[in-house]
Order: structure tokens, then sequence, then C-alpha cells
């Protein structure tokens, strides 16, 4: 165990601290959805107004970019707060590791300002550049938000599987390595999931405003286009991820098995362990749930009759909160099946029947699939976060030695919220007059003839 | 290896402090245009000149906390902890700040959009003050080493934090109309031009007063850094930043907007490298040296590898943004600000 670099900790507002931290995530990472996948849309849409020369696609790339530039400004600002909040919670944290994992950010600071450039010259030079180069500008801006978010989540998989230092006998941080936190073996699969959470979240969120206006009869090329490219791209995503997710459950239960026994709500540890669908987890086991003989070892060691380790292993402070991560667990994997199914649906009648579906019932689960995709994406990180609690960095450091001492925590996350409500509302206003102003209005006379 | 770590967390806070600076300028500038009619053509000039550059003016400052927390651990969660209320009222304004900007050309009535506008201008002079005051608790040496081990409050209220805070409101302000005189003229509109030329030589000549006003407060309320600013390197930098003050605004008299741009540009660099040249070697005056803060050679060395290999990218991708800014080719058409709402 390390000894935090700046004394000890008192704080009785911990709990809030993590909240306003959780509060500050859910907000940014929605937008970091975005940021992923939406210019590889914009630019695919753009791509095909080139070669077709149909004024539509100019339309709806440029209206797309309209709106990629709001989440991004609004994804800049609370990106920024999410790094002023690391050292304003949580300073015993960064003080004592900033050292070993900071390498990570100020790569991710580069990603940051290009991509901040590279959309602003996109974004301003629609009517400046001419065609070949204003895409070739968007490009940068597809592979920084890649980049970026390959960074940051570096550093969430070292705090899941910390490595690149040692632990002296007087609980000081020594022999740092921040190259080998950097690449620790725990965030690939990380930052694969993510990657296509972006294109689930960002995907079925843009087709589900396009699929209410099929709904209510807009059949015109441009809205075909806005509902097909995005729900092309999350209906292929949305089967692989259920691919990537077991991945992601095998290292974890290779490398957090007491995160891993949560999921389950598995307190002895068993051969042949179950998975108990719903229920609630009280005195140490899962109570009302349906079960499913042997599941839990068949997922996680892909061995129906493999040895799962229990809750039970570790000491009752050393274990997280069970029912949170088991709900959050639960949630993200159901809807994660559901849109799975949806996109094989949507995939399968293209390729048999060459067409998009007729049932209205299809277009009706469209609708309902960006909001649940978003919720699936935030009971992951909950998953994944509260998973990992009480530590900050993996048996290394808790939570509550990371905390800040100042106080008034309460009120701050109060004002907090009040602002994030405010921006939430807002950021929504606009996004949806945007959606509903004629896509004429995106194109010169000249352009639309 | 640390002075060098530091070099570059002070070239990083420099570029903030006039690029970012200059854009919370605009909204000052935003707030005191008067009434929705009567402001409408410099708030029009404002967002036309901003919104191409402005999220990238931004990184600078995540870019500079990054640079800090790696390379120095301690420091970082010392002023974090001990300045968390200055911190995070900064934080809530650039919330505000950046929505409401990004958010206020898609407004439907004239009402929100000056909603949203007051709510950027009014942030826009909350986050330099807050920056400000917290500079001023560090460097008169409020903050000591631990977790929140400073006063929440006198950290920050105090002489030369508020003194800083002025300062730095102000310098923003100058910097921005400078910057907006320029701009004006590549509009080609003669009374905005006169407009933001008035407003560099008043508030040039403001922030003067203002500066050695708070060097008088700081003679009084912080000793060691009045002495740092009035010797060796400290001084001459301080002459350093008077002279390109009086420069800038000969040139913007003379309506020579783009050497003043440079100019201004210096004497705010002349103050920031001097604030830090007067607590050298000190990161927290008296209580933490710049060598017991660092981080070890093995993460300063891949931090300095990590930023060069970086820099490969971003200055050419700076230069190529710039360049497209001055020479117009980002610009759109010009109106004034409440035109898309009165039609």
């Amino acid at each position: 165990m390390v000894n935090p670099s700046l004394g000890p900790t008192v704080q009785e507002h911990l709990l809030w601290a993590r909240e306003l931290q959780a509060m500050s995530f859910a907000v940014h990472i929605p937008l970091v959805c975005f940021g992923v996948s939406f210019p590889a849309l914009v630019l695919f849409v753009e791509g095909l107004w080139l070669r077709t020369g149909d004024p539509t696609y100019r339309a709806l790339a440029k209206r797309w970019s309209k709106a990629m530039a709001v989440l991004f400004a609004i994804g800049v600002v609370t990106g920024t707060i999410l790094s002023f909040e690391l050292g304003l919670l949580w300073p015993e944290f960064m003080s004592t590791f900033g050292g070993v994992f900071g390498l990570a950010f100020a790569l991710e600071g580069f990603s940051f300002f290009a991509e901040a450039i590279f959309i602003a010259i996109y974004i301003y030079g629609w009517e400046h550049l001419d065609g070949r180069r204003h895409l070739l500008a968007g490009v940068p801006i597809v592979i920084t938000g890649i980049t970026g978010s390959f960074m940051v989540i570096s550093v969430n998989g070292w705090m899941n599987h910390p490595v690149g230092f040692d632990v002296a006998a007087d609980g000081r941080v020594t022999h740092v390595r921040p190259w080998a936190a950097l690449f620790n073996p725990n965030f690939w699969h990380e930052f694969v999931h993510m990657y296509l959470a972006g294109f689930l979240v960002a995907g079925f969120l843009v087709a589900a405003v396009y699929a209410l206006s099929w709904l209510r009869g807009d059949r015109s090329s441009y809205v075909r286009a806005a509902l097909v490219v995005p729900l092309t791209a999350a209906a292929l995503s949305a089967p692989v991820q259920v691919l990537v997710g077991d991945w992601a459950g095998r290292t974890v239960a290779n490398y957090q098995p007491t995160k891993l026994a949560a999921f389950e709500g598995l307190y002895r540890t068993e051969s042949g362990a179950p998975i108990h669908i719903a229920g609630v987890f009280v005195d140490d086991r899962v109570r009302f749930g349906i079960p499913i003989p042997r599941l839990l070892s068949l997922l996680a060691k892909h061995d129906p009759n493999a040895t799962i380790q229990g809750l039970e292993a570790v000491p009752h402070r050393d274990r997280p909160p069970v029912n949170v991560v088991r709900y959050a667990f639960q949630t993200m994997v159901g809807i994660g099946t559901l849109l799975a199914l949806l996109g094989v649906v949507y995939v399968v009648t293209w390729w048999r029947r060459g067409r998009l579906p007729r049932s209205a019932w299809f277009y009706r689960a469209v609708v309902a699939a960006g909001p649940l995709a978003l919720v699936a994406l935030l009971c992951g990180w909950v998953t994944t976060e509260v998973g990992r609690q009480p530590w900050i960095v993996y048996r290394v450091m808790r939570t509550e030695q990371a905390v800040t001492n100042a106080g008034g925590l309460p009120w701050v996350f109060v004002a907090m919220l009040v602002v994030y409500l405010a921006l939430t509302a807002l950021a929504i206003g606009a996004l949806r007059r945007l959606a509903v102003r004629s896509p004429e209005s995106e194109l010169t006379a000249r352009e639309a003839a | 290896m640390a002075q060098a770590c530091l070099w570059l967390a002070i070239a990083a806070l420099t570029v903030y402090v006039v690029l970012g600076g200059a854009d919370f300028g605009g909204g000052v500038w935003d707030l005191t245009a008067g009434g929705a009619q009567r402001g409408a053509p410099l708030r029009g000039l404002i967002e036309r000149s901003m919104s191409p550059v402005w999220e990238a003016n931004h990184v600078w400052l995540p870019f500079l906390l990054v640079l800090l927390w790696t390379a120095f651990p301690p420091f970082f969660g010392s002023i974090m902890s001990t300045l968390y209320v200055p911190l995070f009222l900064a934080t809530a304004g650039i919330i505000l700040r950046g929505t409401a900007f990004a958010l206020r050309p898609h407004a439907t009535t004239l009402g929100v959009a000056r909603l949203l506008g007051a709510s950027f201008a009014l942030s826009s002079v909350l986050v330099p003050f807050c920056f400000g005051a917290a500079v001023g608790g560090i460097a008169s040496g409020r903050v000591p080493v631990g977790n929140a081990a400073g006063s929440a409050w006198s950290s920050w209220l105090n002489g030369t934090s508020i003194a800083l805070g002025v300062v730095a409101v102000l310098m923003g302000a100058y910097l921005a109309a400078v910057f907006l005189a320029d701009d004006a003229r590549r509009v080609g509109d003669a009374a905005l031009e006169r407009a933001t030329h008035t407003r560099a030589l008043l508030a040039g000549v403001l922030s003067g007063v203002a500066a050695i006003a708070a060097l008088a407060v700081v003679r009084s309320d912080a000793r060691d850094l009045y002495d740092g600013l009035t010797s060796g390197a400290g001084l001459v930098l301080v002459l350093a930043s008077a002279a390109f003050g009086v420069a800038t605004l000969a040139l913007v008299a003379a309506r020579r907007y783009l050497p003043a741009r440079a100019t201004a540009g210096g004497a705010v660099t002349c103050i920031t490298v001097g604030w830090a040249a007067a607590q050298s070697p000190y990161l927290l005056p008296g209580r933490l040296t710049l060598t017991q803060a660092a981080a070890g050679d093995a993460t300063l060395t891949a931090l300095l590898i990590a930023l060069g290999a970086g820099a490969v990218f971003l200055v050419p991708s700076l230069v190529l943004l710039y360049r497209l800014v001055l020479r117009g080719r980002l610009d759109k058409p010009y109106e004034p600000l409440d035109a898309r709402w009165r039609t």
C-alpha cells in the first residue's frame, strides 16, 4: 500500500466527491462518443457528395458538421473541467501518481490541440476550401478523436491494472517507468470496447433523430441518407461489441476477480458458477434472481466447470458496492444484446433483400435504441469504475486516501449540478433546432440547382 | 531537466494568457458593448474573430495542467486543493462561457441570444479574475505544501490576489482590443475600427495603471515577490514589459495593428516570465523548490520526448490555423450580431 504524498486525508464528504466526478464524466463521455465516431460519418457523407455531386449529401455533411462543432465545443469545456477536477477532488492521487500516468495525458493534449485546430479549419472552411482539400482537413479530426480517447483510456486501464512503478517499504512510489504505465496490459480491450461504443452511441442517437422523421412520413433522400449512414455504422458495431464484451469480461476475470464477482454477486468461490438474471444481492447472496447454471464459469473462463473466485476472497472493506455494479452490468449487457439483435435484423434485411426494413416497429426500435445506447454506455462506465472501488489505483491506493481535504463539497456538487443541467438543456435545444431546419438552408442557390 | 519542463510550462502559460486571455477580453468588450442594438456591430465582430480560434486557444489551459501534474505533482496537488474555491468558480465559468458562446448562433430569438451573450460575457470576467487571484495566492506564498493545507479563503481573497485578478481581466481586454482593431480593419468598417481603436488605447492605459497599482499592493502584501520583481532578471522583465506596453500604445495610435499584436503579446510574456524569475527557485515561495517538486528523471525524460514528438505535429498545425485566420481564409461574412434575429 502506498502513502499519499501530501499527508493524511480527512474528508467526511467522500461520496460527494465521487458523485461529482461521476456526474462530470457522465456529461463528458457521451460527447467523447461523438468525438470518436461522428467525424468519420460526416467525412463519409462529404465523400459521397464529392463522388456523386448530389447536393443532398453536401447539405447533410454541412448540417452534421455544425452539430459536430456544437458537441465539440461542449466537449472542450467539459473535458477541461475533468482535468481540473482530477486535481481539485483527488489531489493526493495526482501528487502521488501524476508522474506515473501523466505521460498519457500529455500525448492526449496534442490530440486535443490537433482536433481543435482542424475542426475549426473544417467548419469555417466550407466556403473557402475546395472539395478535396476540405475533406483532407477533416481527416486529422477522425484520427485525433481516436488517439485522444486512446490515451485517456490508457490511464483508466492503468488505474484498474497499475504497473510501471514500485512501492518502497515506507509507502513511497519509486522506480517510475512511465512508458510501461502507458502501455499497461489492461487497456487494449477497454479501448476497443469504448471505440465501438462510440459508434453505437453516436450512430444510434443520430439514427434515432431521422427514424422519427421517417415514422412521420418523411422519405426524402436527405432523411434516408441521414438514417442509413449512422444506422449502418451502429448496426455493424453492435454484434461485434458482444464479442469485445466477452474479451473485456475475461480480462476482468483474470486481473480483477473481485470486480467480476461483483458483476454476478458471487459470494463463495465455486466451480461451475451460475449467473442470476435480475434479483437483488442481500446477505451475501442473490435473491429472487433467475439462475442460469454454469453460465458465469462459461463466460468468464470459456469452461462451464471453471472455478470463479467469490467476494469472500477479500475482506469486506475491499469489496465494491455489489448491487450498483451488478445492476449496471446487467443493464449494459441486456441493452447491448438488444442492440446487437436490432443490428442483425437490419444487416440481414439489407443483405438478403437489398432494402431497408419496412415494419414501423423497426423504426420505433431505432428511436428507442438511441437513448438506450446512451444508458448502456453510462452503465458500462459505472460497472468498471464502481467495480474498481474501494480503490482509485487498484490494490495500491484507496479512494479515501486520494481525496481532497477541502470542505463544502456538497455545495460544489449542487452548483455543478445546476451548471450541467443548464448546459444539457441548452445543448439539446440547439441540436433539435439544428435538426428541424430545412436541409436547403445549408446550400447556396447555385449549389442547390 | 526539471528546468526544461518548467520553461515549457511557462511557455504554455504565456501562450494561454496571450491567446486565451484575448478571448476572455473579447467577452469583456461584449459585456460593455451597450444595448442589443447599439452593441450589435462590435459583438458581431467579436464573435466572428473568436469563432475559429477560441477552442485551439483554450486547449493551452488543460495542456498546462497536464504539464504541471506530470512534471511537478506535489505542486499541482497543493495548489489545486488549497485554491479550490477560485478554481471551482473558474471551472463553472469555463463551462458557462464556452457553452453560451458556442450555442448563441443557434438561438431562436433575440431574448435567448441576449441571455447566452450575458452568460458568455460575465463568465469572461469571472474566469480570468479567478485565475489571476489564484496566481496571486501562489506568488504571495499563501499556498503551503499539503492537501488543502492553506486557507480556503484568504489564499485568494487578499491584496495581491485581487490586484492580479483585476490586472488579468484588464490585460485580456487590452489584448482583445488590439486584436479586434486589426480584424475591424480587415472587415473594412471605419466605425468599428474607430470603436476598437479607442478601446485598445483606453485598455492599454488602464492595464498600465493597474499593473503599477498592483506592484504597489504587492510591495506591502508580499515583500519577497516585490523584491524579486524589482531586482535582477525580474526588474529587467518588468521594465521590458512596460516598454512593450508603451510601444503597443504608439503602434495602435499609428494604426499599425499587426506589429501591435506582437508587442502586446511581448508585454504579457514579460509579465509571466518575470513572475517566474521573481520567485525562482521556488514554485511555492519559501516552501517548495523546483527540485523538490519535480517528478523523477524517468518521467521528465519521457515527458520531454513526448512533447518533442508532439510539437512536430502541433507547430505546423497551429501555424496553418493562424495563417488561414490572419489571411481571412476562415472568415464568415461580417454582420452585426443582432442581424440574424431581426429579419
